[in-house]
């Protein structure tokens, strides 16, 4: 989507005086007008995007009428996680973390620089956790038994899939809450805005302690499939190391953001985003080598400690030296170097290759590794449907993000008004 | 449980204390019968199965299941090579060639004594009874996490319905509360099958290993492994060359994911203290009052 028009808008207008739009009265007829497309919609981005959408809602009708098997997915008795929630799921949490690494150094912290990220790093984990909501009604199999988890028919409370699913909705509310600044701000509303203020630190915490839960639980979920995951990629500690390789996922994500913002939203972003924006890369740079060089450090230890190199030599072996030295380790040292350098590419190709990383790591933990010694033919590979709907599933987050980014005050500077409400 | 009733007796036997001391022997019997203090099991004596497959067509026909051919022909194609339960198979007997010849092994879901499944299910959908039992209930969600957390692979998933379930061995849950044995068991002709108590059938294993030297591998599985099982199985060699694994080792599959539990609570509560303790000591976040133009405010902008 790099370098695509999305929706051109030429001047944002900020209004100085709040409109004081009020939820129940005239919300309506406010979002209505806000709804028209800003900018020329027949985008081939848009077009593109449309088609794989409508045909993922068919595909969504069918699977509600024909179940989960084939051809809409190719899950099987032994490989029970498919794209959807294997994937899907484990590499959305991990990219959402920014909406916790970033509060943490802004509102925990205090560091006023990385502010203008704020909203974009919260905004994000806010859609991911709906959206992974909404990926896992799709692919249980009894989702009309969902609410089950939440009203109490039957609380597995000792279940990690409990947890996950209860941080799931929690993480929506909080997220909503942490996010109500743009959202009071973009209706005008001076009381909401002014409330959301109150909470902001209060919400920063509890969405902090929501995403530590998240990103071990989506770990924990693997480690009852001892025996069925191979060594090199199952370990009791997969809690601790998914919650570390998250922290680098979510913030080499707000960097390919940035990147990408810099292009599509450049309209949008003020003054002080662009001013601060080198200093923060820099900063996320530096953090991402450190966590980088830490978690390269732990897997070894891990490693060494469940006596997993005895298997190094062997394909599997391989794969997870590639994984873990091309993966983590080059661009760990990528970022450290670019950081010292100052070099603004190679910071995003490190991004990039990290990005990269996490998914091989998600993917390999859930499939290559997961029963890897069964006969090919019995294997576990994503049928065409499941890329397709996925890639929907990613499209409707992208949509979502462009349109909340081209009506809140996400990138660009809040209006006068609401500056005062913010008492840091 | 047994509490529970008792109060409510009490509670309900308001007609009198005689009504109340009269009901409340008789309903913990009748409580006693299906919730005993000991595991129920089955002793599975692989070199007594001559791989009749009955037991699988005895199981289809109680659970209103296909019911498997089981004539010679057929069975010369299913044991061509070895099968895995399947939604409507819970029950598969294999044969193996082994260094002693052809031995057949009936498999099914193991009924852990502290079950993986169990203990991954966010809504009790798999429940594990007093008497030993795991069974399913349609509370079920579908996650198909008891799946992955299965260390025998036994749940199965009906992938293609649009109304699925779990479908495995219930240990024949409904016939256990009617006092009848297991299908498969009653229906055994060469008493490979033995059902009781879990301790008897143990008892019974360990006397038949002990009574007949070199008969057998001096090894019951399912007594340790995964910290125990309902399913006990003799064999006349070693567990690998029947189709059993040998690295699932002693430890509860619940224990794997304990860790993590366990340490719910602390994430939970420390990870917030210490983040406002930092805040504070920080003293650069947001500061914490300013109440008095603030209220002012909100009392103005609510008009
Ligand atoms: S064998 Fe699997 S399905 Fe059966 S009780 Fe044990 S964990 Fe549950
Ligand atoms: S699939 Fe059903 S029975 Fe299995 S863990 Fe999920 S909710 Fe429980």
């Amino acid at each position: 989507m790099a370098g695509e028009k999305l929706e051109t808008v030429a001047v944002v207008e900020q209004p100085d005086k709040p409109a004081e739009i009020q939820i129940g009265r005239d919300f309506w007829p406010f979002f209505r007008k806000e709804s028209k497309p800003k900018g020329n919609p027949a985008t081939a981005f848009n077009l593109l995007s449309g088609v794989v959408v409508a045909f993922s809602i068919l595909a969504i009708v069918y699977r509600l009428f024909a179940g989960l098997g084939s051809p809409v997915t190719n899950l099987s008795q032994l490989s029970p996680l498919g794209l959807w929630i294997g994937f899907y799921i484990m590499c959305g949490v991990a990219f959402a973390a920014g909406g916790a690494v970033v509060p943490f150094i802004v509102n925990v912290l205090g560091v006023k620089k990385y502010r203008p990220f704020l909203r974009v790093a919260v905004l994000n984990n806010l859609l991911t956790s709906f959206f992974c909501l909404v990926v896992i009604v799709l692919s249980f199999g009894r989702w009309w038994n969902i609410p089950n988890v939440f009203i109490g028919n039957g609380f597995g409370a000792n279940s990690v899939m409990f947890i996950v699913l209860w941080v799931f909705l929690l993480t929506i509310v909080t997220a909503a809450l942490q996010f109500r600044p743009a959202f009071a701000e973009w209706i005008g509303n001076t009381t909401s805005r002014k409330r959301a203020a109150t909470v902001a630190l209060g919400a920063t915490v509890f969405g902090i302690t929501l995403s530590v839960l998240q990103q071990t639980g989506v770990g924990a979920l693997l480690t009852m499939a001892k025996g069925k995951i191979h060594p090199l990629w199952y370990s009791e500690m997969l809690p601790v190391l998914f919650f570390v390789s998250s922290i680098y996922a979510g913030i080499s994500l707000l960097i390919m953001v940035d990147a990408i913002s810099e292009k599509v939203f450049s309209y949008q972003i003020d003054e002080e985003y662009r001013n601060s924006r080198f200093d923060v890369m820099m900063g996320f740079a530096k953090i991402c080598g450190g966590v980088m060089f830490g978690f390269f450090a732990l897997s070894l230890i891990v490693a060494q400690f469940e006596g997993d190199f005895a298997f190094v030599n062997s394909e599997m072996g391989y794969w997870w030296l590639l994984e873990i030295i091309g993966f983590v380790a080059i661009p760990g040292l990528m970022f450290a170097h670019g950081a010292q350098k100052k070099n603004m590419l190679t910071i995003q190709t490190a991004a990039v290759i990290a990005m990269v990383g996490i998914l091989m790591n998600r993917y390999n933990s859930v499939f290559l590794a997961y029963n890897w010694d069964l006969p090919f033919a019995e294997r576990y590979f994503p049928s065409a449907l499941e890329w397709i709907v996925t890639l929907a599933v990613v499209f409707v987050q992208i949509w979502a993000f462009r349109w909340i980014v081209n009506r809140m005050p996400v990138m660009r500077k809040s209006p006068q008004w609401a500056e005062k409400f913010d008492r840091d | 449980m047994d509490r529970r009733t008792f109060l409510k007796i009490i509670g309900t036997g308001v007609a009198g204390a005689t009504t109340g001391s009269l009901l409340m022997p008789v309903q913990s019997l009748a409580g006693e019968s299906t919730k005993t203090k000991e595991f129920y099991g089955i002793l599975v004596d692989t070199t007594r199965c001559i791989g009749c497959r009955r037991c699988e067509q005895a199981c289809a026909e109680v659970n209103g299941l296909p019911v498997p051919d089981i004539s010679e022909a057929a069975n010369k194609q299913v044991f061509a090579s070895p099968r895995r339960t399947t939604v409507t198979e819970y029950t598969v007997t294999n044969r193996y060639e082994t260094e002693k010849g052809t031995i057949f092994v009936p498999q099914r879901c193991m009924h852990c004594n502290q079950p993986g499944c169990v203990a991954s299910c966010p809504v009790k959908a798999l429940e594990k009874k007093r008497a030993g039992h795991v069974i399913w209930h349609s509370n079920c969600i579908g996650c198909r996490l008891c799946m992955v957390s299965c260390p025998f692979d036994m749940p199965k998933f009906e992938y293609g319905r649009a109304v699925s379930n779990i479908q495995k061995c219930n240990l024949c849950w409904d016939r256990y509360k009617q006092g009848v044995l297991p299908a498969c068991v009653e229906v055994c002709p060469t008493q490979a099958l033995m059902a009781g108590t879990r301790r008897l059938v143990l008892e019974e294993g360990n006397r038949r290993i002990a009574a007949n030297p070199g008969q057998y591998v001096d090894h019951i599985f399912g007594e340790y492994e995964v910290g125990g099982a309902s399913h006990l199985y003799l064999s006349a060699v070693p567990f690998d060359q029947i189709g059993f694994r040998k690295d699932l080792g002693t430890i509860p599959y619940p224990e794997y994911s304990a860790g993590y539990l366990r340490a719910v609570p602390f994430i939970a509560t420390l990870t917030p203290l210490f983040l406002l303790a930092v805040n504070a000591a920080l003293k650069k976040g947001i500061e914490k009052s300013e109440p008095k133009t603030e209220e002012k405010h909100s009392g103005t902008g609510k008009h």
